[in-house]
């Protein structure tokens, strides 16, 4: 009997056709994107050369993405098997975050035909961090695929492959852990070279180590949202005792983050700008606020057993991280003389990748057995076909 | 409560790790320098004061480069580009202050300024470059773009200091342009097609060395001293005669990110012609410090693995038999 089912249910529901239709929206921007360019359909510019595309898709999208990678570190690495529920919903997230963050870089890179030179030895160029991102998330990308078979099997394979794949497993979920810590905190070192363009307060050589900590701490964040979400959406008990020791995760990564941070601006003698640098200012206070105030919520046992804290909590650290994110490399990034802010087009392709990566989570939770089965009685009373399944 | 301690206990060990690869990262002990200039390093000194914006340099650097005019007014009536782009690599701005009545005077004057490539000694844009599509050459020091290898990803677009590699944004099939120093002209014997054509030498190329002995004797000269500047190459025989201006005491590109191949001399503060004051370290050499140091030899990486694949293993055998 496995551990884990399918929900079950419909699949045309009106969240999903709501989702399908933003994707089908999309889909037409991005035709009219490889047909008459990027200046076609965004904002990007000498400039700003870099816009919503890869700060949200990628910089964001795969750090919203490290549930997988922060649950894999605490079940496998940390050995806390009590969280193995709330693996694989993680894993599915990562998956599709990564992977869609991987397929809209295709749609921004300009010379895409080119692209498999980023795996090509003739053409790398070690000194470059992007391309040790690019290679470490495709690697990642491949890497989930691999540690998701689990669940293709239970649904699909026999007991003795069942068997094999985890005998290896092993090692790509090692790998799994591997791969986030590298290209997550270099993420953040591509903004080294980019010098003074970017504003002292997100210029810094630790920038690396910081984007680390908080994609860690986004990645305990969006396990929170999600399964919170997921708990008063299908109406299944709730796993708040679990979210409350992972509210501590988040509360000590964030205390650390928030020290780094500010520390380093103290002993750079860059204390200062905080208060005088206009509109940054008041991006910098903003997304201090947002990071610091899951730290006063979660303090204390009590209120971190709270399932609204929690959630606001997740919120609120998940706002200030993307923002960390948009400030440094949009709007810190200041070239004279030049302008950005998203079109509504940049905008709708975003919207799409994320209403497709809801799409394929709810369909995945409602066909392969992902969510923990104990808890789905029901569910699976509605769709027996599936129930049997599950059986094995 | 005591569990989820013990719990935090272990996520700070864990995270001490990490800090401990960060602190590495900015150990000055292992700092990677800012490259040296080439031995037969060349380049341009560009000397504002001599440019009469007549702009020849730009219309010569369309033909060498095969690039159509732009224009910047509804009537096309003449080539017009605003600032160099994915089909401009070399433009002549104008800075004017007040009546600007006086050529290279700060203040109610103007003065003139070259935009192009810096052929940076230690250039941000092959640092990032992921594909090898920027490429400094080992002997001239020339900075190259081969769209060939370019993915265009526009990372040399937004990191380089100067701003100067452009993209076409208008084209499904676009590509990164830059100067190049007219390289082919170069490999035929020629010299770049901006300096050739420039009728005050304002321009001139040669030997990085030999432009930074000539940027020092004019500067080291007397405001109002009448001397000989030559056109086209430097030291070349084609002269003319002309009293020294007032320089600013300094040549651009003589230190900035670790110094340039093109060199600058002007009448007015270069931050007022769009060239702000930059710092002698390369933005390339501290990003490749911070990488060196976390991924030399791939150690770092290689032991962190190790130590996963036995947590992991350790920490899965019981999955197996129960699965
Ligand atoms: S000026 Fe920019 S494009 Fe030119 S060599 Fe330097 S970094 Fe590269
Ligand atoms: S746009 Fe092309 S040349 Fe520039 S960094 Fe990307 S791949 Fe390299
Ligand atoms: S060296 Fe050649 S490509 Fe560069 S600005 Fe001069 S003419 Fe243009």
């Amino acid at each position: 009997m496995s551990k884990y089912a399918p929900l079950g249910g419909s699949l045309i529901t009106r969240t999903t056709v709501i989702a399908g239709t933003l994707v089908a929206i999309m889909a037409g921007l991005v035709l009219y994107r490889f047909v008459f360019g990027l200046g076609a359909v965004t904002h990007m510019s000498n400039g700003y050369p870099w816009g919503l595309w890869i700060v949200y898709d990628v910089m964001i999208g795969t750090a919203f993405a490290c549930g997988g990678y922060a649950m894999a570190l605490v079940v496998y690495v940390f050995n806390k098997g009590e969280y193995h529920p709330l693996v694989r919903p993680a894993l599915l997230a990562s998956m599709f975050g990564y992977t869609l963050g991987g397929v809209s870089v295709i749609f921004d890179i300009g010379r895409y035909w080119n692209a498999w030179h980023l795996v090509t030895p003739g053409y790398a160029n070690p000194t470059s961090v992007m391309l040790e991102v690019a290679l470490c998330i495709m690697a990642y990308v491949l890497v989930m695929w691999i540690e998701f078979t689990p669940v293709f099997a239970e649904k699909w394979a026999n007991a003795e492959t069942k068997r094999k794949i985890n005998k290896v497993l092993f090692v790509f979920i090692a790998v799994g852990v591997l791969l986030p810590t590298m290209h997550q905190s270099s993420l953040g070192g591509m903004m080294v070279a980019y010098g003074y363009w970017i504003h002292p307060l997100w210029q810094t050589d630790l920038v690396p180590l910081l984007y680390l900590i908080s994609a860690l701490a986004m990645g305990y964040s969006i396990v929170v949202f999600e399964a919170t979400l997921v708990t008063s959406v299908y109406k299944r008990p709730s796993e708040g005792h679990l979210l409350a020791s992972i509210s501590t995760y988040i509360l000590w990564l964030l205390v650390a983050y928030l020290v780094i941070r500010w520390a380093d601006i103290a002993v750079q003698g860059k204390l200062g700008l905080v208060a005088t640098s206009g509109r940054l200012s008041v991006m910098f206070l903003l997304e201090n606020l947002l990071l610091g105030l899951p730290v006063l919520l979660l303090a204390g046992a009590a209120r971190r057993a709270k399932a609204q804290i929690q959630f606001i909590s997740a919120v609120c650290m998940l706002a200030g991280a993307g923002l960390y994110r948009i400030d440094g490399y949009l709007v810190a990034y200041n070239r004279p003389g030049w302008h950005y802010f998203p079109s509504l087009g940049e905008v709708m392709v975003t919207v799409g990748i994320i209403a497709f990566e809801v799409l394929a989570y709810i369909v995945f939770v409602k066909r392969l057995p992902v969510l923990h089965a104990a808890a789905s009685p029901k569910d699976n009373q509605r769709a027996p076909h599936l129930a049997a399944t599950t059986n094995k | 409560m005591g569990l989820s301690r013990r719990n935090f206990l272990k996520g700070a060990a864990a995270g001490g790790a990490v800090a401990a690869c960060a602190a590495t990262a900015t150990a000055p002990a292992d700092a990677r320098e800012n490259k040296a200039l080439p031995p037969k390093a060349v380049g341009l000194l560009y000397d504002s004061t001599l440019c009469v914006g007549c702009k020849a340099c730009v219309v010569a650097c369309r033909e060498a480069n095969g690039t159509h005019p732009e224009f910047s007014a509804d009537e096309k009536l003449w080539d017009s580009p605003l600032d160099i782009s994915g089909y401009t690599l070399n433009v002549i701005k104008v800075y004017a202050d007040g009546t600007a009545d006086h050529k290279d005077q700060e203040k109610d004057g103007f003065a003139f300024v070259k935009k192009s490539c810096m052929h940076c000694v230690d250039p941000s844009c092959v640092s990032v470059c992921p594909v090898s599509a920027m490429q400094k050459d080992p002997e001239t020091g020339i900075v190259r773009h081969d769209p060939s290898a370019c993915i265009g990803c526009r990372y040399c677009v937004a990191a380089c200091p100067f701003g100067v590699p452009r993209f076409s944004w208008d084209t499904p099939f676009p590509r990164i342009r830059k100067c190049e120093l007219c390289s082919p002209r170069q490999a035929e014997g020629k010299i770049p097609a901006c300096a050739e054509v420039c009728p005050t030498g304002a321009t001139l190329f040669g030997p990085v060395a030999a432009l930074r002995d000539e940027a020092g004797r004019r500067q080291g000269l007397a405001a109002g001293q009448v001397t000989t500047f030559a056109r086209k190459t430097v030291g070349s025989s084609d002269v003319h005669e002309k009293a020294i201006p007032t320089y600013v005491p300094h040549i651009y590109g003589s230190t900035e990110m670790g110094g340039t191949q093109l060199l600058m001399l002007a009448g007015v503060p270069f931050e007022k012609l769009g060239y702000p004051p930059l710092r002698d370290r390369s933005y390339a050499a501290e990003s490749e410090t911070i990488q060196e140091s976390l991924y030399k030899g791939m150690v770092g990486p290689v032991v962190l693995l190790g130590g996963l694949l036995y947590a992991v293993h350790k920490h899965t055998k019981n999955d197996h038999e129960e699965d």
